[in-house]
């Protein structure tokens, strides 16, 4: 009888495959909470616009819009160029250093202007927006939840979400794709600069070999992506920092989950828009 | 307890639980125009949290809130939004901006949700902060300015739109007698010559006799006590006593 009981107690700690599950489903549940809770607040959001054209009256302002503009896009360009540079430069020297061992370094301005401009570039982006902006999105907005600022901004009729996410969330939107152009052709020009030193590409062959291999739809699908980038990070952001709980600690952990969250989503995006453009635009 | 028509407010059988933990049991309580209400009881009592409720920021599982006769439990968004703008609310904490000044604080609203032209709200800002007394921290950060302070710009804000209902959370808590003294000050002479409803929540019986003309004691999720000043120092009900005792150990002897 002792034994029943005993192993009826320590049953589900000893079996691995439940406790799988259990966590397995435990996992779901918070994701699925978690999405939920972001699909409210765009909802929300949405419906907060809704009510302020409504009232005849513009959902946001033209200063706070411009303000986060400068703080996601101008601010970011240093950052952008800087590191765009260095990757061109770093994928061109090592495709080089591989295709020289065939005979084909002259591939290399096309196959770094095609890879940076469908993917590395936007992806890119993408990543360093995650980390920049996103990252002070969440610290930002995770500070005024624990301050009482956004009940305050709630309670005085102005509706929190349209206030605090609208602007951040448009800003991001449009300025991911702006900000994924100047990464490309930073990065075309970091390539075409390590060619021209350790390649023994001229400036003008490489220009050539671009404006010859590079298609509209190559850039298209960059901005696509980019758009989807600037909203996921955006929203994720927002939602984090307006969702976290618990003082410092909690925006600092709040902070921390909307990077990871915002990296993941945007690399798990990308793999979409990757598998959906081979197949129905080859 | 009468809910009479013209009530400004008025709170029937309101019960809110969050999980298993009963916060408020059928709270009924009304509030006529230009009376000042204090609300008091321990610390966690659902003082604050009946606040949030007359906001709109909590949802209560039963009852009914009305402010103006609209019945808060069904109003659309848009209309609470409305509703919201004939209420202030002074927070505890202040709950300012951190990353506006004070003056764009006060101006907040103003912008927000009515169509006044810069010049206009510059004025109405100015007017705020020197009912307040704080005209000269118009350019202040809230962090550049002392606690009570701070709440002063608070009021400022909630005066903004010249809302007909004012709530104080917790006014004077933690703050030095003197600027205790200069927010008890400000509700009084918003009452007296401004005619501003109010309601107030505190544990402090000091400032609950200075301002209340009735007052409420929350306990238990009840309203365990309504009705003048002088129906609570006669009142025999112990944990009430037990908050006057405290007072009168430090009530200051009258000559």
């Amino acid at each position: 009888m002792r034994d029943d009981h005993s192993l009826k107690q320590r049953g589900p700690e000893e079996s691995p495959g439940i406790a799988f599950i259990g966590r397995v489903g435990s996992l779901t549940l918070s994701v699925l909470q978690e999405i939920g809770g972001l699909v409210w607040m765009l909802k929300e959001t949405g419906a907060e616009i809704i009510d302020r054209f409504h009232q005849k009256r513009a959902p946001l302002r033209l200063e706070d819009f411009s303000f986060q503009c400068n703080r996601a896009g101008v601010e970011s360009i240093p950052m952008i160029i800087l590191l765009s540079v260095f990757l061109g430069l770093t994928m061109a020297l090592l495709t080089g250093y591989q295709l020289r061992i065939f005979g084909i370094v002259t591939l290399v301005p096309a196959v770094v202007s095609v890879s940076f401009t469908r993917e590395m570039g936007p992806l890119f982006t993408g990543i360093v927006l995650a980390s920049r902006v996103g990252a002070a999105y969440t610290a930002e907005l995770g500070s005024m939840t624990a301050g009482g600022e956004v009940n305050a901004i709630e309670g005085m009729g102005i509706g929190a979400l349209r206030y605090l996410v609208t602007p951040r969330l448009l800003a991001i939107f449009c300025l991911t794709p702006c900000l994924s152009v100047i990464a490309v052709i930073s990065g075309i020009c970091g390539a075409a600069f390590i060619s021209s030193l350790l390649l023994q590409i001229s400036y003008g062959y490489f220009y050539d070999q671009v404006m010859t291999n590079l298609l509209v739809k190559d850039m298209l699908s960059g901005i696509v992506k980019s758009l989807f980038f600037g909203f996921i990070i955006g929203s994720l952001s927002c939602y984090k920092g307006l969702s976290m709980r618990g003082g410092a600690v909690g925006v600092g952990n709040a902070t921390t989950a909307s990077v990871v969250a915002s990296i993941c989503a945007v690399i798990a995006c990308d793999s979409v828009c990757n598998v959906f453009l081979i197949t129905f635009f080859p | 307890m009468s809910a009479h028509p013209t009530s400004l407010v008025r709170m029937k059988g309101v019960t809110l639980q969050f999980d298993a933990k009963v916060v408020l049991n059928g709270v009924d309580l009304s509030l006529e125009p230009q009376e000042a209400l204090v609300i008091m009881g321990l610390s966690g009592c659902g003082k604050s949290t009946l606040l949030s409720i007359l906001l709109g920021l909590l949802v209560p599982n039963s009852g009914t809130v009305y402010f103006q006769d609209k019945d808060l439990m069904n109003l659309s968004r848009r209309e609470l939004n409305e509703v919201r703008k004939h209420i202030g609310m002074v927070y505890q904490n202040a709950a300012l901006l951190s990353s506006l000044s004070i003056g764009e604080n006060v101006g907040l609203p103003l912008r927000e949700l009515t169509n006044k032209t810069a010049s206009e709200i510059h004025s109405v800002i100015s007017e705020k902060l020197e009912l307040v007394g704080l005209l000269d921290a118009k350019e202040k950060l809230p962090s550049e300015l002392s606690g009570g302070m701070q709440k002063r710009a608070g009021l400022a804000r909630a005066l903004a739109l010249n809302p007909e209902l004012v709530l104080f959370d917790e006014p004077s808590t933690g703050l030095d007698p003197i600027n205790s003294g200069l927010i008890h000050d400000l509700i009084i002479k918003l009452r007296e010559e401004h005619h501003v409803t109010s309601i107030i929540v505190t544990h402090e019986m000091e400032s609950a006799f200075l301002l209340a003309t009735r007052m409420a004691f929350l306990d238990g999720g009840k309203i365990i006590l309504e009705g003048k000043p002088d129906d609570f120092r006669d009142s025999a009900i112990p944990v009430i006593q037990e908050f006057l005792s405290s007072y009168t150990k430090h009530e200051p002897k009258k000559e």
